[in-house]
């Protein structure tokens, strides 16, 4: 026996172990630590979808949404934002990352907008300030402008039930 | 009363897969001739039960019978027959169960067509097959079975999903499961030819039409599918690099190795051990495929209940049988021929390459549908990879392939003789001038031009190659035919995305439009109301230059039960462009949201598919006529320098 032939047999065991791991973690859902939870929100200086201004939510209890029109999970997530923006009565601002306008406004018309307002970032230059790792990523941001939770991956109906609602509704009682 | 038919029948398939899994398996290792025999009629048996299993459920839906908790989830009773009968696949439990089915119906078929193969051969394939089929058998049963009551019952079941309620659903389903578990009979044979030494290559003879025939119903399984996305998402996209369509892609991508590497084996039996591998991995795709799909560990857009303890089921089956087979794998392939030497430039080393790029793209698909994963659980991290990552990586490994496609099968195997080629190098310097004087009119990108190249090189070439050796066609038409559809595939899905036009309008009943030179009428809007949604249906009138103006009805429904609004698109297709209108939302002041995209050559791209699927089936029918080559013909021709050894 060579053992080069054991290398498929390797790679397969590997490939096993890191589903099972997947698997068994799902719903742990281990949350990577974000620099940016307790300091204040930076800025969003971009160009906005169809519109002038960019002036982000001031004083009041907001939600940042980084997505993209070619990401899958994005499209799936959409549903549950609108339930968000009606549910806890808060403004979502969207930030389509590394997207062109027109694929980002005919995605957003084709699934429905949750977004109060959407903001460009073709470049990606907007999302680097707010350390996004990968689209979509979800913020909660205070009346302060402090940022109080970062959600990494779609927002799932559970997610929004255990823990951006409560936390909305409890900021916004604050 | 069917339902429980059915799970009595399906409890039985299960202990006649068990039984076929051993007494085959333990005969041929003893060499008991008796025990044997037991192999072709335990699949016969298991087909029946099988048959049965999946006709009650089927009649179940027919009949509505809302006791039975899956009919009640999938079926309504204002759902149309048609519908009823292709819920019975709309969901987890019935998928697999018809996943099982066509598991025994191929296990049956090898049963039918294997008297000719040694009985201990045949016992083995036989018995491998019925481990996959206990596994699965058994997964039905203990954690998704269809067969389930629901007491008390509801009145009246949540109606299939509206997505599914298509003709789509009749077909493509079945299709791309016939060609995932056709690789099964691939595996069988095979882990029988390394538990037997039959490292041969009548092996491959014998391997070679069953897994052209899974490959072709893949090939049509997976392109239905595409089809099917394109004008029900109502979005005109027809390939989205989604975590499901991956799962389908990737044993489609080391299909096409292996049965190039089985033609190669035939003649050089240093292929063998590769061809055996990639036959084996081929259907581990098929089980990793399974297993995405149904355990929910990657995020898609097909949305599948998931549920962790099916996953893990998945998994230990996906385990042992990978597992086991590749373990068996190490032990035994170093006893297979060794590998011969042969000239760098013969169609031998082009059909490596071939299989060289071909597992370098699955391996690609493969990270890129899994790395999401990694990330998550290696790193903590939650990203998402899509299709700008795949059309970065995709086309340069794709484009040489097709490029390559037209060498191979016009240089001599074992010699590099690439003197006859001369006159081939005015068709791919012609091919290379055409496309980059199309793409710099179309003022389009590098790689419309390059795509557009190998395209048509391609197509030029295998129509040349048709040509020179028609007197042999009976033999070569399955391979023109499928490399001609990988040409005209590359054409269509190259020209449609660099010259597709999408254009938003906003039109309000009795208003038109200009759409570039043509003019778009909105003659009419009316409700509408179909068996089980209710929709609005415009009427739009697309002007056109000298001929009559043609009719397109889009709608947009809303699905009773589930209050799904789903956009039917209407599609106009012609030869040379596809007009694709939806109806979107209507604003405040009564225009409504209309978004027209013209899409050139759209129909290159089904008419690529359905010709490599031709090709295939072709091949199978055809390798049925043939007789077998005399041994003498296989001996490998002798060798000339500079050489290369096979892997």
């Amino acid at each position: 026996m060579k053992l080069s032939a054991l290398l498929p047999l390797a790679l397969a065991a590997a490939l096993v172990g890191l589903l099972a791991r997947g698997l068994l973690q799902h719903d742990a859902q281990a949350e990577p630590p974000s620099p940016l939870i307790g300091k204040p929100a930076p800025a969003l200086d971009l160009q906005r979808l169809g519109g002038d201004g960019t002036a982000a939510p001031q004083g009041e209890v907001w939600v940042l949404n980084v997505f993209a029109s070619w990401c899958a999970p994005c499209r799936a997530e959409l549903p549950v934002l609108g339930e968000l923006a009606s549910q806890a009565g808060v403004r979502i601002v969207g930030l389509d990352y590394r997207d062109t306008a027109e694929q980002g406004a005919a995605f957003l018309r084709r699934h429905g907008d949750p977004y109060a307002l959407t903001l460009l970032d073709p470049q990606g230059r907007g999302s680097l300030a707010w350390g996004v790792t990968g689209v979509p990523e979800t913020f909660v941001i205070d009346r302060r402008g402090i940022v109080r939770l970062r959600h990494t991956g779609p927002v799932t109906a559970e997610d929004l039930q255990q823990r951006l609602l409560p936390l909305i509704k409890k900021l916004q009682h604050a | 009363m069917i339902g429980e038919l059915g799970q009595f029948a399906l409890l039985l398939a299960l202990a006649a897969a068990v039984a076929q899994a051993v007494l085959p398996l333990w005969g041929a290792q003893r060499g008991q001739r008796r025990w044997m025999a037991l192999a072709r009629p335990l699949a016969a048996v298991g087909f029946v039960l099988l048959s049965t299993a999946l006709a009650a459920l089927v009649a179940s839906f027919v009949q509505v019978d809302t006791s039975l908790a899956y009919v009640a989830a999938n079926a309504s009773q204002e759902l149309p027959l048609g519908y009823r009968i292709t819920a019975t696949w709309g969901g987890h439990e019935g998928s697999l169960l018809l996943w099982a089915w066509m598991l025994s119906a191929w296990g049956a078929l090898v049963a039918a067509r294997s008297a000719a193969l040694p009985a201990a051969f045949a016992a083995r394939v036989q018995g491998v097959l019925g481990f996959v089929a206990a596994g699965f058998l058994a997964f039905i049963a203990f954690t998704s079975n269809p067969f389930g009551r629901l007491l008390p019952a509801p009145t009246e079941g949540r109606d299939l999903n509206p997505l599914l309620q298509d003709p789509g659903m009749a077909a493509h389903p079945p299709l791309l499961y016939l060609g995932y578990v056709g690789f099964a009979v691939g595996f069988a044979f095979a882990v029988a030819a390394l538990l037997e030494d039959e490292l041969s290559p009548r092996w491959t003879r014998w391997a070679r039409p069953w897994v052209l025939a899974a490959w072709s119903a893949l090939t049509a399984g997976i392109g239905l599918g595409s089809f099917w996305a394109y004008y029900e998402l109502g979005w005109g996209g027809f390939w989205f690099w989604d975590a499901v369509e991956n799962a389908a892609f990737m044993p489609w991508l080391l299909g096409t190795a292996l049965i190039h590497s089985l033609a190669v084996a035939e003649k050089r039996p240093g292929f063998l051990r590769w061809s055996l591998l990639l036959a084996l991995l081929s259907f581990s795709l098929s089980l990793l495929g399974t297993f995405l799909v149904r355990s929910g560990v990657v995020s898609s857009v097909h949305a599948f209940a998931s549920d962790p303890a099916r996953g893990l089921f998945i998994l230990a089956l996906l385990a042992v049988s990978v597992g086991g087979s590749l373990a068996l794998y190490a032990w035994r392939a170093h006893r297979a021929p060794p590998a011969e030497r042969f000239a760098l430039g013969s169609r031998e080393s082009l059909l490596l390459l071939n299989n060289l790029l071909l597992a370098t793209a699955t391996a690609t698909v493969l990270l890129g549908t899994l790395y999401p994963l990694a990330a998550e659980v290696l790193g903590g991290l939650r990203l998402s990879v899509g299709a700008p990552y795949f059309d970065t990586v995709f086309p340069p490994l794709m484009l040489p392939l097709v490029a390559l496609m037209v060498l191979g099968p016009l240089v001599p195997w074992a010699r590099a003789r690439w003197a006859g080629l001369r006159r081939w190098l005015p068709v791919a310097l012609g091919a290379l001038a055409a496309a980059v004087a199309l793409a710099l009119g179309l003022q389009a990108s590098l790689w419309t031009a390059a795509g557009l190249a190998a395209g048509l090189w391609a197509w030029v070439g295998t129509l040349l190659l048709a040509w020179q050796q028609r007197r042999a066609w009976r033999q070569e038409l399955p391979l023109w035919l499928a490399h001609a559809g990988v040409a005209v595939f590359v054409l269509g899905v190259t020209l449609v995305r660099s010259l597709e036009q999408t254009h938003d309008l906003q039109l309000a009943p009795g208003e038109q439009a200009r759409v570039g030179a043509q003019g778009l009428v909105f003659q009419r809007l009316e409700a509408v109301n179909g068996p089980n949604y209710r929709a609005a249906r415009a009427t739009l009138s697309w002007q056109r230059d000298g001929a009559a103006p043609l009719q397109l009805e889009p709608e947009k429904r809303v699905y009773g039960r589930r209050q799904m609004v789903m956009t039917e698109a209407a599609i106009s297709r012609g030869p040379w462009r596809d007009v694709y209108v939806s109806l979107g939302d209507a604003a405040a002041d009564g225009r409504w949201a209309l978004r027209v995209q013209i899409k050139p050559f759209m129909s290159w791209v089904w008419a690529g598919v359905l010709a490599m699927t031709a090709g295939g089936l072709w091949a199978v029918a055809a390798r049925r006529r043939r007789p077998a080559l005399a041994p003498q013909q296989l001996e490998p021709t002798p060798l000339s320098v500079p050489t290369l050894s096979t892997p």
